[in-house]
């Protein structure tokens, strides 16, 4: 498991970074983190001739409030995210579902941001980003521009950053005084979800006033439950409704087949799934 | 010096080796170097089957730092077929195993070229530049296809997929009675088709292997098991004498079965340096090891278990088809056979027929897998135990009951011909029901299926036994196996007290150094921590049969006992000179020797003080050599049937699938223990692998005979974090058959847990129709079972989910 050669800079500002990475051409590739990209190089699944670490810049490290938003570094560890109160208090929805990454060591190494830009279907924090309309600000040569989570996710493993651009923030409208639930559905504790489910709800008076929904993996992209959604809202926090509500979890998914489950089972596990989210956020 | 007082076997030890092995102050074979180390890296056939049309490895040859490239042609003339030690019937047919195909590949992972190189990195880039086209063969993969007639072949030069048929016939053999009469005669018939799926051994140091041929011999430091069998099969392979090899294992990492081999790796390293005359050194990745180190089950079962309504068992007959792979590895053919004896297992079955026939396919080689032929045996015969039950809705632990020997019937001879020394299978059961609250469980599982609970309970048995100590001699030329069973061992009384242990046993995590010094603290009456344990070097430790099979403390630690009493006997003779008292007026107790009535207060000579005395020589008597160093080899005279009975609780969501076990209680009876430590450990690593095969492990391979499980992201390895705690405890009913009353318990937890759990998950379900779900019982598939009965979801063709299998998919 020896990856192929390639070349190694360290900047450490988003200037030099995007510099590095606009000189070093299509071959180059951003390292934030190395959790996914490390085993890729490793087995030779590719063999990018430049990395670019962003691992020591400090502005993209860190959690902070602009007004009514929460903006998180793309470098910020999973362990930061996990054990940072403003997101506990504005975005816990995120945190939950950061709880349920891989294991300690991966979750001290590997960054929001990282994971973010790798977009891959079953990771973790795709579907809470795309449920709490996150935008994500990424910078190139021709400056900064802020991209909605909605368009940013484009395939699997494909995003809507162009060459030579990298994530630098995540910023979260503030969910302050919502409940919210990541159920996550894997076979063994360090495996990546089958299926999961990012539910964050607000109630008033006994009612679903808000609700968001986002599924983990029931597609090439993240995808926003929004039948779920609507059909929630208005609704009486009561077990019925929201059964009712998940049967429309499915609307919209195109899962694939794998070893561990075929379209029809995730779609199941899909409606199953969303009901617990949502009464398990409700208990929170 | 105070001798040991206080007994130290039974002491629960901290491990003396811990320390080193846990902080890694230790030298495993990929940390070791020699002046001039190259490095190798292998070339493997991506391809299940397939005719080599070409090799190019000219570009290869130029890269910078390369020093050779070898192919299988290169090396056809030297590299010999690897060994098979096991032909099971004179009739088998082996075909030739090369180390590296020469002109066809058998399976994917096969090697087809290797790059020595100044460093692995360097090696491993120019594997890249190899060029090597192929002509695609037809590819065999499902064994009942592969012995269907017209089936494609393997090895069209053996003219088919069959390898040998072993067959045990209680009629036959003068055991029992005819198994057809008692399934003609029969009032139950409980007919089941059971799949035992393939898995991969998974140790955590992968293989690594450093040959330096500099020196007069070969020395090959190597990551296995077996040191010894390693030094004759390579002589014996490639005609080298055996006394220009010598053989390391340093610390090993795990093994399982897993290293208990003669590996093409082996042998290419050391023909690679032979060739070019200087060290070489090769390490796997952990790829290459889910892909090409040997894998492990695999096997179909066809069982008829005859019955009568009363619930006792009146025949049993096996017909099993056992997936070889590609080739026959150094047991692997033997593996069902070490099955054949134990799937009547405790039960006293009146009439008893086994058939296995070996099939090749294009996969990777199998071979001995922690249990080796056991835990597929108890698999089978457990799962028939808790059918029988369900069929006649009687108690699947009063079935059981009704069947098994009763304590007092030992030592009993089963129907499959092997004597059963001892045991207390009522004992065990009911500790295991009591600490299990069964029938408290029992009474939950009413109150969740009458309420229709989304979440079921359902309660697994498994009252197991196993033979291991691996093996008198005379049964294992009965069984045309290729060497003994014995061990050996030395201990070596040095000057100042001390004591060196030498064993033939070959340690690869047990803790043999700790659990051999309290046997040998006790024996000689010396403190614990004078005594060093050596072994995995053929030259400190000349001769062994190291360790496999649940065999080094019911056989190894036996020699140790007996080279101990040499020890003492010679040590006498010197005492009781130096006592100035006839030897038969010396007695010998916690380390001193006493004129035998003289008191506690009388004048005594320590063992250490011998050890001097003989070391100086200066007044030994007449005709006494001046050495106390002795040695023994321990050849058993039966197998140790170490038994137990686990009971399994699980809990299945029925809207998902998800199987959590809720309770697991294990008791185990190994005979007398010399650290319940060790045996703790043992009991729980072996639970998670034998809950492993029944809920997580499974190696994939996909139309293509591509191995779609090739990373620990797709083969499910479970941690810590994904197994319940485990309740363990013991019953004592020493062995007979050796002087410590020990059994093995290496094995033991695998072997009985598998059954029992899958026992739990049917048992959850069955009132929702399903009789079983084929492992290992994912969530798809348990789901599938209740909704539509299917039970074997998934599998075979499956693309891998998620992780690293889906991400390779798009590069």
């Amino acid at each position: 498991m020896i990856p192929a050669a390639f070349d190694y800079v360290a900047p450490t500002t988003v200037d030099d970074a995007v510099r590095a990475l606009s000189e070093a051409g299509e071959d180059a590739k951003v390292i934030a983190g190395g959790q996914s990209l490390l085993p890729v190089l490793r087995m030779r699944l590719a063999a990018p001739s430049k990395l670019i670490d962003l691992g020591r810049i400090p502005e993209l490290r860190g959690v902070r409030e602009d007004g009514d938003t929460l903006v998180i570094g793309a470098m910020t560890t999973h362990y930061e995210v996990q054990r940072d109160p403003l997101v506990r208090e504005h975005a816990l929805l995120l945190a939950c579902a950061t709880d349920t990454v891989a294991d300690p060591q991966v979750r001290h190494r590997g960054t929001l941001g990282g994971s973010l830009a790798h977009a891959d279907p079953a990771g973790d924090l795709l579907a809470p980003a795309l449920a709490l309309d996150a935008e994500l600000v990424v910078s190139g040569m021709d400056g900064r521009r802020a991209v909605p989570a909605t368009e940013f996710f484009t395939d699997f493993f494909e995003t809507s950053l162009r060459p030579g651009e990298i994530l630098c923030e995540i910023r979260l409208p503030k969910y302050t005084g919502w409940s919210a639930h990541y159920e996550k559905f894997n076979r063994v504790a360090q495996a990546w979800s089958i299926v999961a489910v990012a539910a964050a709800v607000r109630v008033e008076n006994d009612t679903i006033a808000q609700a968001r929904v986002g599924l983990t993996n029931m597609a090439a992209t993240p995808v926003r439950a929004t039948a779920v959604e609507q059909a929630l809202i208005g609704q009486p926090a009561t077990p019925e409704a929201i059964t009712e509500a998940a049967q429309h979890a499915a609307e919209g998914t195109a899962p694939t087949t794998d070893g561990n489950a075929d379209v029809e089972y995730r779609q199941h596990l899909a409606r199953v799934l969303t009901s617990r989210a949502v009464t398990a956020a409700l208990s929170t | 010096m105070t001798a040991t007082i206080e007994p130290e076997v039974g002491r629960a030890r901290l491990r003396k080796e811990d320390a080193r092995l846990i902080a890694g102050r230790t030298r495993w074979t990929d940390n070791l170097t020699l002046p001039g180390l190259l490095h190798m890296a292998i070339m493997r056939s991506p391809l299940a089957h397939a005719r080599i049309t070409r090799v190019d490895v000219s570009s290869a040859r130029q890269l910078p730092g390369v020093i050779a490239v070898f192919t299988g042609a290169d090396l056809a003339d030297e590299q010999g077929s690897l060994p098979c030690a096991w032909p099971i019937t004179e009739d088998m047919l082996s075909p030739n195993a090369p180390s590296i195909a020469v002109d066809q590949v058998n399976f994917a992972g096969e090697a087809v070229a290797v790059v020595v190189a100044r460093s692995a990195y360097e090696a491993a880039d120019a594997i890249e530049a190899i060029d090597i086209d192929y002509e695609d063969l037809p590819v065999v993969l499902d064994m009942e296809a592969a012995v269907a007639d017209g089936a494609d072949l393997v090895h069209a030069d053996l003219g088919t997929n069959k390898s040998a048929t072993w067959v045990f016939d209680s009629a036959e053999a003068g055991t029992g009675s005819e198994v057809e009469e008692a399934i003609a005669g029969a009032e139950v018939l409980i007919e089941r088709t059971y799949r035992q799926q393939r898995l991969i051994p998974a140790f955590m140091e992968p293989r690594s292997v450093m040959v330096d041929p500099t020196g007069e011999q070969f020395t090959l430091w190597s990551a296995t098991q077996i040191p010894h069998i390693l030094r004759i099969m390579l002589a014996m392979t490639l005609s080298v004498p055996e006394h220009k090899v010598r053989v390391i294992a340093p610390d090993v990492g795990g093994g399982f079965g897993g290293k208990l081999q003669v590996t093409p790796e082996e042998v290419l390293t050391f023909l690679v340096a032979r060739r070019l005359g200087k060290p070489v050194k090769y390490t796997e990745s952990r790829s290459e090891s889910i892909l090409a180190a040997h894998h492990g089950r695999d096997q179909l079962q066809k069982l008829t278990l005859s019955a009568r309504r009363d619930g006792t068992v009146t025949g049993l007959k096996v017909e099993l088809l056992a997936d070889m792979g590609a080739y026959l590895r150094l047991v692997g053919p033997g593996v069902p056979i070490l099955g054949a004896f134990m799937f009547n297992s405790i039960y006293k079955f009146p009439a008893y027929r086994f058939v296995c026939t070996n099939v090749f396919t294009n996969k990777t080689p199998t071979d001995a897998y922690r249990g080796a032929g056991r835990p597929e045996a108890t698999f089978a015969i457990e799962r028939l135990m808790d059918e029988l039950a369900a069929e006649l809705d009687l108690d699947p632990v009063a079935v059981r009951e009704r069947n098994w020997i009763r304590h007092e019937e030992f030592p009993f001879t089963t129907v499959a011909g092997l004597t059963y020394d001892s045991g207390n299978y009522e004992a065990a059961t009911a500790r295991a029901k009591e600490l299990f609250a069964y029938d408290a469980l029992r009474a939950e599982q009413a109150q969740r299926r009458e309420r229709g609970d989304t979440v079921q309970l359902g309660i697994g048995t498994s009252t197991f036994t196993e033979m291991c100590g691996l093996a008198p001699s005379r049964v294992l030329g009965a069984l045309a196996y290729s060497a003994g069973g014995w061990e050996h061992a030395a201990i070596r009384m040095l000057p100042t007290g001390k004591v060196e242990v030498v064993t033939g046993s070959s340690p690869h995590g047990q803790g043999h150094e700790t659990a051999w010094s309290q046997i040998v603290a006790d024996q000689l009456g010396v403190p614990f921590e004078d005594v060093e344990v050596l072994h995995g070097d053929t030259q400190s430790s000349h001769k062994g049969m190291d360790t496999y099979g649940s065999r080094s403390l019911t056989v190894g630690a036996i020699a140790v006992v007996q080279a101990a009493d040499k020890v003492k006997a010679k040590a006498a003779k010197v005492a009781a000179h130096m006592l100035e008292a006839a030897e038969s007026d010396v007695e010998f107790a916690a380390g001193a020797f006493r004129v035998r009535g003289a008191g506690a207060d009388a004048t005594s000579v320590s063992i250490q003080d011998v050890a001097l005395a003989v070391f100086a020589a200066h007044d030994l008597p007449e005709g006494v050599e001046p050495n106390l160093d002795s040695e023994a080899t321990f050849d058993p005279e039966n197998f140790s049937f170490p038994h137990g009975t686990h009971l399994c609780a699980v809990e299945v969501d029925t809207e998902t699938g998800r199987v959590r076990i809720r309770e697991y209680v294990a008791v185990d009876d190994v005979g007398r223990v010399v650290n319940p430590l060790i045996v703790e450990g043992q009991v729980h690593g072996g639970l998670a692998q034998g809950i492993a095969q029944a809920l997580f492990e499974e190696a994939v391979h996909d139309e293509s005979g591509t191995l779609t499980t090739g990373t620990l992201a797709d083969y499910l390895v479970p941690s810590a974090a994904d197994l319940p705690n485990f309740t363990t405890d013991r019953t004592e009913t020493p062995a007979t058959s050796n002087p410590l009353g020990v059994k093995g318990v290496g094995e033991a937890g695998t072997i009985a847990s598998t059954p029992a759990v899958v026992n739990a998950v049917v048992d959850a379900v069955r009132h929702l129709g399903v009789s079983d779900v084929q492992m290992p019982c994912t969530p798809l598939r348990v789901w599938r079972a209740i909704h539509t009965g299917q039970t074997d979801a998934g599998g075979l063709g499956g693309e891998a989910g998620g992780g690293l299998g889906s991400m390779g998919g798009t590069q």
